[in-house]
């Protein structure tokens, strides 16, 4: 059976458990499902709101030559990434990975090579609200997270 | 001369002040970076977006792109910040 890939870049909030049973549903070559959630945190009560903007069209685009990449890379049966876009709310998921495969290690691997080209490569910028009213700015890209997808590139 | 649409997005937008426009580049103009240096050419605004040029990212056409990418051809040039998705 063909790799199962969805990409969807959305306003509203996503389920991950009815995401996770979607991928596998009616076939049964699957035996590992790695299901990663990103979540909107407080940090220490201090943050409001996040405000997601992304540049559609290659929000889309580029998150599907990401899992394009990773269906190269290792054996999937399913593929699925939801980002989502706008105002998200402390405890809300931001973006939601799925991955597929009959063992755990392509499922794991392939779920963390997504997050971190994601991280670096999806055109989405946050803002953060704060608590106070006031707006705290936009996020700095972080060194780290470059650092993360630079360990997947081929010598 | 080359008529190109250009887009901004999170604070590359906002100090340009519009979120997208089009223009027409002059001859001179042949990558990405010497678009990003003829923007900073236009007024305080635009200088404010590319004061620091080498953390601007760039895409042609919804495709990522490098300083040193010729524009030839190009319908959509953007501009933007490191991504902080995920």
């Amino acid at each position: 059976m063909e790799p199962r890939v969805t990409i969807r870049v959305q306003a509203e909030p996503f389920d991950a458990a009815a995401e996770s049973a979607l991928i596998a549903e009616g076939r049964f070559d699957i035996g590992a499902i790695v299901t990663f959630s990103g979540l909107c945190r407080s940090e220490g009560g201090q943050l409001a709101a996040l405000e997601l903007e992304h540049y559609p069209g290659m929000a889309e685009e580029e998150i599907g030559r990401v899992a394009a990449e990773a269906l190269g890379r290792w054996p999937l049966q399913g593929v699925t990434v939801i980002h989502r876009f706008g105002k998200v709310n402390p405890g809300d998921g931001i973006v939601l990975v799925v991955t597929a495969s009959a063992h755990r290690a392509a499922a794991f691997e392939a779920a963390s090579f997504l997050m971190d080209f994601l991280k670096t490569r999806a055109p989405f910028w946050k803002k953060e609200h704060a608590t106070d009213g006031t707006t705290g700015g936009w996020v700095d890209a972080r060194e780290a997270d470059d650092a993360a997808t630079e360990r997947w590139i081929r010598v | 001369m080359t008529e190109v649409k250009l887009v901004y997005f999170a604070w590359v937008r906002e100090r340009v002040g519009v979120p997208e426009e089009r223009v027409t580049l002059p001859e001179t103009v042949h990558t990405v970076r010497d678009v990003a240096a003829w923007l900073a050419g236009r007024g305080e605004h635009y200088a404010a977006a590319f004061e620091n040029p080498e953390i601007v990212r760039a895409a042609i056409d919804r495709r990522h792109v490098k300083p040193e990418t010729p524009i030839a051809g190009a319908s959509e040039i953007a501009f933007f910040p490191p991504m902080t998705g995920g």
